[in-house]
């Protein structure tokens, strides 16, 4: 009897670190195969990227002939960190592109914190008056020094050309979406031959269009920067993607919500802005940041039109006599700054996704 | 009177009425910005005396393009080069498709895999390649791999049959001699017939529920038919390896640079999202259908032949073939690497001779819109074909 009453765990194979190997690892003949094979993969590329990655690259020094060591030459990116961030920007003048992004970093971060006070002051302060500073700050005037445009480059370019191709492409691509689903024919026929071009081009072609034929377009005198012009190409581009995004949320509205802001009697605008955008906004949040990972990687594309954005930077000093031969560490340093901001806003999109997922 | 006013007010507050209203509106202020564009336009050209119209298709190009599938020469017109990058985008694209689709179905089901290390490394996977500019990926395998290789003699070898140098990858190539069309006729042959065997396997097992072997009996049909065909003719085809000679290879097949490279990095590119593709689509089958198939005696592989595939597919196919037409377009980056595609060959170089921007822009905007429109059309006959009665 005593023994039938005696506690009985599970094996001890079941349990802890040897359970887990066991039941993840090697839990048949073909997965213990597969293990070993993931276990060689590793084994041939883990070690001999860390190494020239860190243990044995080349960190202190200002010329090439510092780098000794077998691994990447670091002293490459440092010696050229001023033209990767900025571009040609004059030295002097680089305090007012810092200031912009304090300014950014502080309301931002303020925006993302839960639970604080002001946030639409905030967001709104954001949207409305930091855009005015920013061409104030960036090229000039009120007392600042002129900066040309073609002077800009950069990781500073990238961002700048990400930014504002996400900020304007955002409201045009909603009144897209709203043209698109409108009952007067002639808007949503309008809206959808409008979007359906922009999506069905590659942005390279977009591009080689805002270069050669926008100029055409324009009355006599009129020239717009080349900066201007790829900004224009990037905006539509991106607002006709985020079009079909929004419109995936607004088909998602159930009718009732219609239907119950008819009845009391909102207009139609009203009943958009008050009713149904906010809602079916929050409803597609994941996938527009989405699509403005997709912009970011894109602006990568600007460097065929002549614009020396952070990639075009890194191929540009790349060819520098005195640093030839160093293209690896330049990739590899471009591809990690790059990573690092499109896994983050997968990741803040990803939590909010669960976030949101609530109820539903 | 009190009643006219009235009158008008319904007038101008009828729904319809607005409609047209803001309809003209629309319409009017379209027509205004295509007017003065096109009225810009003609100015503009008229000024730096630029030529209109699609003359200059048939004039003599006199530019060379580095590779090209059909003959082509400087002599040659510019339609000419437009059907030459045509045919190079194509067939980057097409390349591209085919080991996109083979790295993202084993990526994708690799992360949906009970073994963790073999599910981290393909979630690994993912997330750095999808998370990286596809430009910059292209660059890095262009000019830090492929331009970064040894010289011909010093050639990366397999089999001594495929050569990888800094001139390209060299590829045997088949070689079809006499009597060798008999052969592809009997292939076609046992093809048909296996199709036969399946259609007839099939209402077989509907009318008495026994299973017949379909597919081993036709896998075993066409390749002992293949074989024993190439035994009695003698063994027509034959292969030509490439060879050193001098300073580089002679023989085979060579795939330039910049090919390999833009294929290389547009399959892996596209596979990371293909893989998310696949993923989403094996884990919308919902578990109740495993269950219930296993219920019912169904053995592991008849589940996810019958069951699962079917179902995954489904889900699978349209947003698949939104990334094919995604690399499709994504290809007309070759321009950065000068792999002469259709932008590079057509909106680069003979836009520069001939000046003619907005010709020759339409043209090549016109067929990667065509692609996608096509594309378009033929997924919503899929959708409406597969569509399952009673759902939304």
């Amino acid at each position: 009897m005593s023994a039938i009453n005696k506690e009985v765990g599970p094996p001890v194979i079941e349990l802890g670190t040897m359970g887990w190997l066991r039941k993840n690892l090697f839990s048949n003949w073909y997965n213990s195969l597969l293990t070993v094979f993931g276990l060689y993969l590793l084994y041939i590329l883990i070690p001999p990227l860390v190494n020239w990655i860190l243990l044995d690259a080349n960190f202190v020094g200002s010329t090439r002939e510092d780098c000794t060591n077998e691994g990447a030459c670091w002293i490459f990116i440092q010696q050229n960190i001023k033209l990767i961030f900025y571009g040609l920007y004059p030295t002097e003048e680089l305090w007012r592109i810092n200031l912009v992004y304090l300014i950014l970093l502080i309301s931002g971060v303020y925006l993302l914190v839960p639970n604080l006070k002001y946030k639409g002051w905030v967001g709104a302060f954001l949207l409305v008056i930091f855009p005015i500073i920013c061409v104030i700050m960036l090229s000039g005037g009120l007392g600042l020094e002129a900066v040309e445009t073609r002077l800009w480059g950069g990781l500073f370019l990238t961002l700048v050309i990400a930014g504002v191709g996400i900020v304007l492409s955002l409201p045009i691509g909603v009144m897209l979406a709203l043209g698109r689903r409108s009952k007067l024919p002639v808007v949503s026929i309008l809206c959808t031959i409008f979007i359906e071009i922009w999506r069905g081009v590659p942005l390279i072609t977009v591009l080689f269009m805002a270069s050669n034929m926008f100029p055409l377009f324009m009355p006599e005198g009129v020239n717009f920067d080349k900066l201007i012009r790829a900004l224009i190409g990037v905006m539509f581009f991106s607002a006709a993607y985020l079009a079909e995004v929004v419109r995936g949320g607004l088909q998602a509205m159930p009718k009732g919500q219609y239907e119950a802001s008819q009845a009391v009697g909102l207009t139609y605008w009203r009943m958009m802005a008050l009713v149904i955008l906010p809602q079916s906004l929050k409803m597609v949040i994941p996938a527009i940041i989405g699509s403005f990972i997709a912009i970011f990687k894109d602006t990568t594309l600007v460097l065929v039109i002549g614009l020396f954005d952070f990639l075009g930077i890194i191929q540009f000093v790349g060819t520098n006599p005195d640093w030839l031969g160093f293209s690896h560490e330049g990739y590899v340093f471009a591809a990690a700054v790059f990573w690092v901001f499109c896994y983050a806003m997968s990741w803040y999109s990803q939590r909010l996704e669960k976030k949101l997922d609530t109820g539903r | 009177m009190e009643t006219d006013k009235s009158k008008i007010g319904s007038f101008l507050f009828n729904r319809s009425v607005q409609g047209y209203f803001y309809q003209i509106i629309t319409l009017g202020l379209v027509a205004l910005g295509i007017y003065y564009i096109v009225t810009n336009t003609a100015r503009n050209m008229l000024e730096r005396g630029l030529a209109s119209g699609f003359h200059f298709l048939g004039v003599e190009s006199q530019f060379d393009i580095g590779m090209t599938l059909i003959d082509y020469s400087p002599t040659s017109t510019y339609l000419d080069s437009f059907i030459v990058g045509l045919l190079n985008t194509l067939l980057v694209a097409g390349i591209g498709i085919l080991f996109a689709t083979l790295i993202g179905f084993t990526v994708g089901i690799m992360r949906l895999s009970s073994n963790w290390l073999i599910a981290k490394i393909a979630e690994a996977y993912v997330e750095i390649l999808r998370n990286i500019p596809l430009l910059l990926q292209i660059f890095f395998w262009y000019f830090a791999v492929l331009r970064a290789l040894p010289k011909p003699k010093q050639s990366l070898e397999l089999y001594d049959s495929f050569f990888l140098n800094n001139r390209g990858l060299f590829i045997p190539d088949t070689i079809f001699g006499e009597g060798s069309s008999i052969i592809f006729y009997l292939l076609w042959l046992t093809i048909i017939i296996s199709i036969g065997i399946f259609v007839w396997a099939k209402r077989r097992q509907n009318r008495t529920g026994e299973r017949f072997p379909a597919f081993y009996v036709s896998t075993a049909l066409i390749l002992g038919t293949f074989f024993i065909s190439l035994a009695v003719t003698g063994f027509p085809v034959s292969f030509e390896y490439p060879e050193l000679k001098g300073f580089n290879f002679k023989g085979g097949i060579k795939l330039i640079p910049e090919l390999v490279a833009l294929t290389f990095a547009l399959a892996m590119y596209t596979a990371s999202f293909i893989a998310e593709v696949v993923r989403g689509g094996i884990m919308a089958v919902s578990k109740g259908q495993t269950e219930a198939a296993k219920s019912v005696g169904l053995k592991q592989n008849l589940i996810l032949r019958l069951i699962i595939i079917p179902q995954a597919l489904r889900v699978i196919v349209p947003p698949l073939t939104n990334q094919y037409l995604n690399l499709t377009k994504n290809s007309s980056l070759a321009a950065a690497i000068a792999y002469p595609d259709l932008v590079l060959v057509f909106a680069g170089t003979a836009l520069m001779q001939t000046g003619q921007a907005i010709e020759i822009i339409g043209m090549v905007m016109g067929v990667y819109l065509f692609l996608s429109l096509f594309t378009s059309l033929v997924m919503n006959l899929f959708n409406r074909f597969m569509k399952v009665d009673g759902e939304r």
